[in-house]
């Protein structure tokens, strides 16, 4: 019996309804003979008659767990390395909370639920605005983005619609993905130049700046720090330079920078946006980015968000807070062609995560990981620089996580030392030699809290012996 | 099974913690997690680590973020969960246009493996092979789904996806030196919102064509609305009504005559995998939302992945970079001739990409086509259960019976009938632990309500989810100051929406909120 059962056709476990008994019973419930007389309305013609060229199921959890484990063993994960890439995607410590949070089925499976019935979700993207507010020291924050380049982008369009000009200046020492993203963004409404960085510094070369700003100018963008690493300290120069022409200034940071580094609100930046991947969530191979965009609370700038904003209120019982949509009006929901740019689903989840992460560390633990990040990337800078041919940082400007690493000095090329690093059990920094070719044989390291001495010790010890190799071939 | 006459209301009552705002935790020097401190060697070798920064860069004072104890943080965001009404908790059919499925628990195990989560984009390509070969095979599965030749994941989601397509579409005029002459795209105002909103982003007048009194655009409104300055064609089908369009050949038709291109929003495909494709309604690009119809979790609303397909001559203008095979290796390629760049930074929401691939594994050819198959079962026996039972509800565009994998109703006779809307409904099917929801804008069809029951629910599931919409219903007749002030059995009540839309009072964050708090009163 058992086995003449299980030769009939099953129900798939993730279909109840695939069981042929419940069907018939539907069918006759409806008042239709077969299934395919509910696809009457589309004719026939146009029906694909094919077979699918889909590999055979693997109904059996165990054989699919088995399958895909079978795949993803062929990865090399960063915890198996010591990885020094970063450049908008970063490897730091993921508190296990954050995980426990975000993997609970009510966030991880919640979608588009009411304010009443979805309270919690409506209170925890509340709290992360809120939370991401007073790191930047700025009273509006959206619900995330897909990504920073995002962020930036819309940001970007934002600054034009409320100066209502069309001209934007960038500083050209912003990641190169990110220039990609919000040039696609503004073609071809929005018209962008390029501002030169100093050499020496990194820093914006305020003089090209001037030369660039105009009644035209609707903004300037820049990232601090830059993608290769300096901290800007002019932020107070540009934005007077940019506010003179009534423009704004609007500018990306790495959140985790911000126990230590002051926020652009600090030298009169406009609009801040960011990434917010470092804070709790897993680089997922560029899967976990989420950007945010901050502002102050003036409704020139608040009207101009294409994004949904979470706002408190109070319900229809005393002493009970609320949450619901700010100005709905603005968004694409709403307003369809109309709209302040366009909204969807784009990744709350990681908002949720951001706003945990911050909630367990507190002021001072944003502090502590400010300073032992910087303490930690001046000690490889230091120690790199010990090897012959070497130069870190390139530029001669205070630092974050990031900075440039030269080996122009050396024989050998990035991808040639990347390449042996591997065997060493070592990711080395994104090589720089394609995208920033005026830095020659350059790459770009991050270093974080994860980065023992010992691991920073082993870098040194494998680019000394892997340089030294390679001079005397 | 459940018999007629066994149903029993649930007596139900969601989670209500009245948890404070997050800074009201706040307690003098509790600590919710410890940072790694550097070693003395270090310390002693470059000092503090901040000095390096002039004074006026330094932040002093640290950000004025809450101190809270570790287990009071887990205790806060656990009780947040409890009052969010997840999808996997309920029977989640009352989310129109959103196909809220199953999402399998294995796809997230092994979204959640170190081997996912801890890897860098930029790593070398011989350690990232694993990744590698789950896009590049996905993207096989959805060539066969769609008929098109290449699928890029970088958009993360729906929305994006579109503006992609929109990028694409306009780049390829632009090419062909029509790009400032073709500055119109052509939709349906039944489409879903971001397909008229999204091309307006790339500075294109939007042209929303208006259905007939059977739901349908009349082909010679598209006739009318083509031209030389046509850049391109989007749409949703079935639109939101769950109406099928059967001319859409002739659509794409219309469009290609004027040199325009035609794309399909096909963020939810849930009624017609395996059924239809993409190409064979000659569409020359589209999506699918990995995170809709292929089972990743909607995340609160991401992160996600928009998949865009394209046909053989529109490969080039995908975003960069795309997945390659050669035969040994897999890797990527950054070298198309005329891609409009990027769209987000790297390669796609992996996780998503990783879990779409385990659920098509796991169902295979038939299995596919038996997903939307059943999900088309599911909706046509809930709309027969509403009409012949909920007298009061009528579904939009009557004169057209036939529905895909989804249907707007209307509460028009019940507001005429009681005063009852929509949205009263909606809070009242709330305090039974159900979500329904109402359309998206303009509301055409009045008190609208959309259902799709996608085939991840059981009969049962529906009967119950039925037979509580006829109670409230009931109740609208009968005690309507129960919706009218419902819910009761939420973690809150009915929210105040003035404050929401008063520049004077609104506040996104806490700061803000202390600084206006007292104009509230």
């Amino acid at each position: 019996m058992l086995n003449e059962r299980s030769k009939r056709k099953c129900a798939h476990p993730y279909i109840p309804n695939s069981s042929p008994y419940i069907q018939k019973e539907m069918l006759r419930e409806i008042g239709v003979e077969s299934m395919d007389q509910l696809y009457s309305s589309i004719p026939d013609e146009l029906k694909f008659k094919g077979v699918l060229n889909l590999p055979d199921p693997l109904q059996s959890e165990a054989d699919l767990k088995r399958h895909v484990e079978g795949i993803l063993s062929k990865n090399r994960e960063c915890d198996d390395y010591v990885s020094f890439l970063g450049g908008g995607c970063w490897q730091h410590y993921v508190p296990a909370i954050c995980d426990e949070i975000n993997r609970r089925s009510e966030f991880l499976t919640a979608y588009a639920g009411e304010p009443w019935e979805d309270h919690g979700r409506w209170q925890a993207l509340f709290e992360y605005q809120s939370l991401v507010a007073e790191l930047v020291e700025m009273d509006v924050v959206n619900v995330p983005t897909y990504s920073w380049g995002q962020a930036a982008a819309t940001s970007i369009r934002m600054a034009c619609r409320i100066t209502k000009r069309d001209e934007v200046l960038i500083s050209d020492t912003i990641s190169p993905e990110r220039l990609a993203i919000i040039r696609n963004y503004c073609e071809p409404v929005v018209k962008i130049l390029l501002v030169k960085h100093d050499p020496e510094t990194g820093m914006m070369d305020l003089d090209d700046l001037n030369s660039k700003i105009s009644e035209e100018t609707a903004a300037v963008y820049f990232e601090n720090p830059s993608y290769l690493g300096p901290i800007e300290t002019h932020g107070a120069e540009i934005s007077d330079a940019l506010h003179r022409f009534d423009a704004l200034i609007v500018v990306g940071v790495d959140p985790i920078s911000l126990g230590v580094i002051v926020p652009p609100s600090r030298y009169d930046a406009d609009i801040v946006c960011g990434e917010l991947q470092p804070l709790g969530i897993h680089m997922n191979f560029g899967g976990g980015l989420a950007g945010f965009i901050a502002t102050p609370d003036e409704e020139k700038f608040v009207m101009e968000y294409p994004s949904r904003l979470f706002g408190i209120t109070k319900t229809i019982v005393d002493g009970e807070y609320g949450f619901g949509d700010v100005a709905f009006e603005r968004t694409s929901f709403e307003r369809r062609e109309k709209a302040k740019e366009f909204v969807g689903t784009a990744a709350a989840l990681w908002g949720i995560t951001a706003g945990v992460y911050l909630s367990l560390m507190g002021p001072y633990g944003m502090q502590m990981l400010g300073k032992t990040i910087m303490q930690r990337s001046q000690y490889a800078m230091k120690l790199l620089s010990e090897i012959p041919g070497v130069v870190a940082p390139r530029f001669k400007a205070p630092h974050f996580k990031e900075f440039v690493v030269d080996f122009n000095g050396t024989s050998l090329s990035v991808d040639e030392i990347n390449r042996n690093l591997l065997s060493y059990n070592i990711f080395g920094g994104i090589d720089l030699t394609d995208k920033f070719p005026e830095l020659g044989a350059s790459a770009l390291y991050c270093v974080t809290e994860l980065h023992t001495k010992e691991s920073l010790d082993r870098l040194a010890h494998a680019l000394k012996k892997i340089i030294e190799g390679g001079i005397a071939k | 099974m459940m018999r007629k006459g066994d149903f029993k209301l649930r007596n139900f009552h969601e989670a209500r913690w009245s948890e404070p705002i997050i800074f009201e935790l706040s307690r003098k020097g509790e600590r919710g997690i410890i940072v790694p401190e550097v070693e003395k060697e270090i310390e002693e070798l470059v000092g503090d680590g901040v000095s390096v920064l002039p004074e006026h860069m330094i932040r002093r004072d640290p950000p004025r973020l809450p101190e809270i104890s570790q287990v009071r943080v887990l205790r806060h965001y656990l009780r947040l969960s409890q009052e969010t009404l997840g999808a996997t908790l309920n029977i989640d059919i009352g989310q129109g246009t959103c196909t809220m499925k199953y999402n399998p628990i294995i796809n997230d195990l092994l979204a959640n493996s170190p081997k996912v989560t801890e890897l860098h984009p930029l790593q070398d390509v011989d350690t990232i092979q694993g990744a590698l070969e789950i896009m590049y095979k996905l993207d096989l599965f959805l060539r066969e789904l769609s008929g098109f030749s290449r699928f890029t994941f970088q958009p993360g989601g729906g929305s994006h996806a579109i503006f992609t397509i929109i990028s694409i579409i306009h780049k390829y005029h632009e090419l062909r030196g029509e790009g400032e002459k073709r500055d119109e795209i052509i939709t349906t105002l039944l489409s879903h919102p971001s397909n008229a909103a999204a091309p307006a982003v790339k500075g294109y007048r939007v042209i929303s064509l208006y259905p007939n009194e059977s739901g349908l655009v009349d082909v010679e409104a598209l006739e009318k609305a083509v031209s030389e300055r046509t850049a391109g064609f989007i749409v949703t089908n079935p639109e939101d009504t769950g109406i099928f369009n059967p001319r859409i050949k002739e659509f794409t038709k219309i469009v290609h005559g004027v040199g325009g291109l035609c794309a399909y929003d096909q963020a939810n495909a849930n009624g017609l995998l395996g059924i239809i494709r993409a190409v064979d309604c000659g569409f020359d690009l589209g999506f699918f939302n990995l995170h809709k119809t292929f089972s990743s979790p909607h995340g609160c609303g991401g992160p996600a992945v928009g998949a865009v397909g394209v046909t053989d001559r529109l490969v080039d203008f995908l975003p960069i970079p795309i997945v390659e095979y050669n035969g040994e290796k897999y890797y990527l390629n950054y070298d198309l001739s005329h891609s409009i760049g990027k769209v987000r930074e790297f390669y796609g929401v992996f996780p998503v990409i990783l879990r779409a691939y385990s659920w098509i594994m796991s169902l295979g050819a038939e299995g596919i086509r038996e997903v939307a198959r059943v999900a088309v079962l599911n909706n046509n026996y809930v709309m027969k259960r509403i009409l012949s039972e909920v007298k009061c509800a009528s579904i939009s565009f009557p004169k057209t019976k036939q529905r895909i994998e989804q249907v707007r109703y209307s509460f028009e006779k019940l507001r005429e009938d009681t005063g009852i809307t929509s949205e009263d409904v909606i809070r009242r099917m709330a305090d039974f632990g159900f979500h329904l929801w109402t359309s998206h804008h303009p509301w055409i069809i009045p008190e609208p309500f959309t259902i799709e029951p996608t085939e991840s629910y059981s009969k049962d599931d529906l009967d119950k989810y039925l037979e509580t919409l006829k109670r409230v219903v009931e109740e609208a007749y009968e005690t309507p100051e129960k919706l009218k002030n419902a819910p009761h059995n939420c973690p809150i009540h009915k929210i105040r929406p003035e404050f929401l839309e008063d520049p004077e009072r609104w506040a996104i964050t806490w700061r803000a909120y202390l600084k206006k708090r007292e104009k509230w009163e």
